[in-house]
């Protein structure tokens, strides 16, 4: 399949009175079409960063792109003028964000909210953005839709406003949705409606998803493709499969420990990784994950491990990723 | 983080369900000043309105077989050095009032509606230097700014509105900057951004709605300030000039040669000023506290 988003060697950073945080330091991964790639990691690893970067939409200042590039269909976001960018957010680009509560405009109704975008994007008449919108709120499986359409956001659950963002997100048929940590402000019940949700639809409309998430459970289930990443670095790469049950990087590991599988016996407990994610401003020479790391060798504080392709497409950036099955027996 | 909630509540929907009037008794009960102040502004818009049909004099012609008559059954509020009916020229006044009021708070709220909140959704750079010039009007005194720019551009009504509006934008654009600072967090911004909206679009259609409270508030104040400012740009000289009637050179023409022999000249005018300024500032303050959704429900 063709490659649509191809992102290289991305470094966002953002200058405060503390020192330059590299949020986001050296990146690259790509998103073929229809496929959903999951990133995963713990808050503050800079996983939203790489994904506002990719629209653009990091605030400047304190924050800059520095260097990398963002290849959409073959055109590089990064040199876009502004003009050029806007076209594509939206339209060709959407978004989902964290927070349903606070992402839809409080003082337009939805189906305002609906057919501006409609109207800017795709420059139909207001009788056919309205008829649009109330397909699409049919779509994400919002009933009752003329009368949902006059309804101001706060009428509207969690679940509900998340939905509206979801059509939001659809309303012009965009070839790529990015999706915030959709799920993580909704009640446990309504994160799977959600998910399936967005599943269902990238696969009936042929959309590419990027989720991000912190939640390993939401990747096994939706996510062909999983990018883990620590410290603004991806330190493993590889299919959903191969990350689940065969990673190779420590901290992939640790996080797969410290969360209840269904797949393991009953009485295993759970193992939380010890300590916090290291200051972004005070990077060293060293694997920004050793301190946590139980298998840390003397290499890890001398060198940062690269990137290397390890089986069938599977990436992991550790010294000691060639053993990692091994260590992983012993530990267990 | 405090949201302004300029939307009705759950509340605000059962309240929906009563009679208008039953509202309008209610406020009456919960904001009795207020309810004083939307009186005195609704008279003098009906006045202001109405004022040929109402009056019984013609404001500007003299008729100095009647100067100076004291308040009697034919002029209630007596009459001037020229014989104009006083009552005549405050009504004809309350025109002037409010024109100048309504168009120069509007205006400069306005104004600073789009310059606060272009000011807060861009930050930076742009937003220091629009603050910084802001600064430098905010420093002056309102009636020092507004007579170095009558002084410049010489008097007039034209003129007196440009002198009272050119302060009003920058008291505007602070206040509603710190509103809008906080809006600018919340992700639909973002998420508007998202969409790939213009900056434009989203200043004007996504964020000035949202920053409604303190503009409507600031609008209030700003016609009862702009009411007093060309009453005492009129009063020194500088603002409407005779014969056209406006209290505050209604004043001037009384004050000093009248207030003794003549009181009523320099005294209806007076009141009339008073009582408008404290009609919209009253008016303002229930306003406000209609508004904000913490005070709302007491």
């Amino acid at each position: 399949m063709a490659k649509l988003l191809d992102i290289k060697n991305l470094r966002t950073q953002f200058r405060t009175s503390g020192g330059v945080v590299k949020a986001v330091d050296g990146i690259s991964y790509d998103v073929e079409e229809g496929e959903t790639v999951a990133i995963v990691g713990e808050s503050g690893c800079g996983k939203s960063v790489s994904a506002m970067s990719v629209l653009r939409l990091i605030p400047d200042p304190p924050g800059r792109i520095v260097e990398g590039s963002i290849e959409f269909q073959g055109r590089d976001l990064l040199q876009l003028s502004a003009e050029e960018i806007r076209k594509i957010r939206g339209a060709q680009i959407s978004m989902v964000f964290q927070e349903p509560m606070t992402s839809l405009n409080p003082v337009l109704s939805i189906g305002q909210q609906l057919t501006e975008t409609i109207c800017l994007h795709l420059g139909v008449s207001e009788q056919e953005a309205n008829k649009r919108s109330r397909d699409l709120l049919g779509m994400v499986g919002i009933s009752d839709a003329a009368r949902r359409l006059k309804q101001y956001p706060h009428h509207l659950s969690g679940g509900m406003r998340q939905r509206v963002m979801i059509a939001l997100a659809l309303s012009c048929e965009p070839k790529l949705i990015i999706a915030d940590e959709p799920t993580t402000a909704l009640d446990v019940t309504i994160q799977a409606q959600i998910l399936e949700l967005m599943k269902d639809l990238s696969r009936r409309l042929g959309v590419a998803l990027i989720i991000i998430t912190h939640n390993l459970g939401v990747v096994a289930r939706y996510a062909d493709r999983v990018n883990v990443m620590y410290a603004g670095k991806i330190v493993e790469m590889g299919s959903a499969e191969q990350v689940y049950h065969n990673p190779q990087h420590p901290y992939t590991v640790g996080l797969l420990a410290s969360v209840p599988r269904m797949d393991q016996h009953r009485g295993k407990r759970l193992v939380p990784i010890e300590g916090q994610p290291p200051d972004l401003t005070r990077l060293d020479a060293g694997c920004a994950y050793r301190a946590r790391c139980r298998w840390a060798v003397d290499r890890c504080t001398a060198e940062i491990p690269p990137l290397e392709e390890l089986a069938d497409k599977q990436f992991a950036a550790c010294w000691r990723s060639g053993e990692m099955q091994a260590l992983r027996r012993e530990a267990s | 983080m405090a949201t302004p909630e300029v939307y009705i509540d759950s509340e605000g929907l059962a309240e929906d369900q009563r009679s208008l009037l039953g509202k309008l008794a209610g406020l009456c009960r919960r904001q009795p000043l207020g309810a004083a102040g939307a009186l005195v502004v609704i008279a003098m818009i009906v006045m202001a309105v109405f004022a040929n049909l109402i009056s019984p004099y013609d404001p500007e012609l003299a008729a100095f077989e009647n100067m100076l008559q004291a308040p009697n059954a034919d002029y209630w509020f007596g009459t001037d050095q020229f014989g104009r009916d006083i009552l005549t020229r405050l009504i004809y006044g309350a025109r002037t009032a409010l024109f100048v009021g309504f168009t120069c708070a509007f205006i400069g709220a306005t104004g600073g509606l789009v310059l606060g909140v272009a000011s807060a959704y861009f930050g930076g750079r742009f937003d220091l230097i629009l603050q910084r010039i802001m600064d430098v009007f905010m420093a002056f005194p309102l009636i020092i700014l507004a007579l170095a720019v009558v002084a410049t551009l010489g008097t007039g009504i034209q003129n007196v509105i440009i002198a009272i509006t050119i302060p009003f934008i920058p008291q505007c654009a602070r206040v509603v900057r710190s509103s809008a600072l906080s809006i600018r967090e919340i992700p639909y911004v973002d998420a508007a951004r998202a969409c790939g909206f213009s900056d434009l679009r989203i200043i004007l259609r996504h964020m000035a709605p949202n920053v409604m409270a303190p503009y409507l508030i600031m609008l209030t104040t700003f016609v009862g300030q702009a009411i007093l400012l060309e009453a005492s740009l009129s009063y020194l000289g500088l603002g409407v000039q005779e014969p056209t009637p406006a209290w505050g050179l209604m004043l001037q023409g009384g004050a000093e040669e009248y207030a003794e022999s003549a009181p009523w000249v320099p005294i209806f005018p007076g009141i009339a000023i008073s009582l408008a300024v404290f009609g919209f500032n009253l008016f303002g303050d229930a306003l406000r506290d209609l508004l904000d959704p913490k005070l709302r429900n007491r």
